[in-house]
């Protein structure tokens, strides 16, 4: 029953972690409630994932919105805007 | 016809990259490239080193993505996109684009299209090191509305 975590670029460094397995339950089906139980944990997450603060999802390496379902095995990566060229 | 992605921390040379892409092809009539490098100034502060991380997997497949957009909507032979990352310092190239066809028109419009919807989809992040410290780069909106334009 879990996911696979990225953080990427500034937010990796703000949490402190690059990778991590996440166990999903009934309460993180989609992108919005897997953010709201990370905002749980505080300290930088509930900072940098509050919202209206400017940061990206992927799921299995495609952007989606917050309503996006999540299941079993996807890689969910959080990420700030992207600067690259 | 070839669609190529490529990142890595290389440094890259053009002209042997077009030359490759026109040998034995005199069908292309129009070649449209660009090249963006890193800047010793940003935000008003010097810039001594960058950093470009980038989020392996996702990139190529949002380049492939931003490349067969581009094929389907203009009339194009080959596109080519070299992205770098790691360490890099001002002067030294940072990506490429390179877009042939047979009239100027599309491989001028493609080549813009790619690189305006790279700054907004592909997952590269700049990390810069000023005279302050170091930063991550932050993204502009002026790139969004480039990417914007091609949606009218």
């Amino acid at each position: 029953m879990t996911i696979q975590l990225v953080f990427l670029a500034r937010l990796r460094e703000r949490f402190g972690v690059s990778r991590e397995s996440f166990v999903l339950s009934a309460q993180t089906e989609t992108v919005a409630n897997l953010l709201a139980a990370l905002r749980e944990r505080g300290g930088a997450f509930a900072e940098e994932l509050a919202e209206g603060r400017a940061f990206r999802v992927a799921v299995n390496q495609d952007v989606v919105e917050l309503d996006h379902p999540l299941k079993v095995g996807d890689e969910v990566a959080i990420f700030p805007p992207v600067t690259g060229g | 016809m070839t669609s190529v992605v490529r990142v890595q921390e290389a440094d890259f040379d053009l002209g042997a990259e077009i030359r490759a892409l026109r040998l034995g092809n005199p069908r292309i009539g129009a070649v449209a490239s660009f090249i963006g490098c890193v800047r010793d100034m940003n935000e008003g502060d010097s810039v001594g080193l960058m950093y470009l991380e980038h989020y392996p997997g996702m990139t190529e497949r949002q380049l492939e993505k931003i490349c067969a957009e581009a094929s389907g909507r203009w009339d194009i032979f080959d596109t080519l996109v070299i992205h770098r990352v790691g360490e890099l310092k001002p002067l030294d190239q940072i990506v490429c684009v390179v877009v042939t066809s047979a009239h100027r028109g599309e491989s001028f419009s493609a080549c813009e299209f790619i690189m305006d919807y790279l700054k907004t989809r592909a997952p590269f992040w700049k990390r810069e090191s000023t005279p302050h410290g170091e930063r991550w780069v932050d993204a502009r909106a002026k790139d969004d509305a480039a990417a914007e334009r091609w949606k009218q």
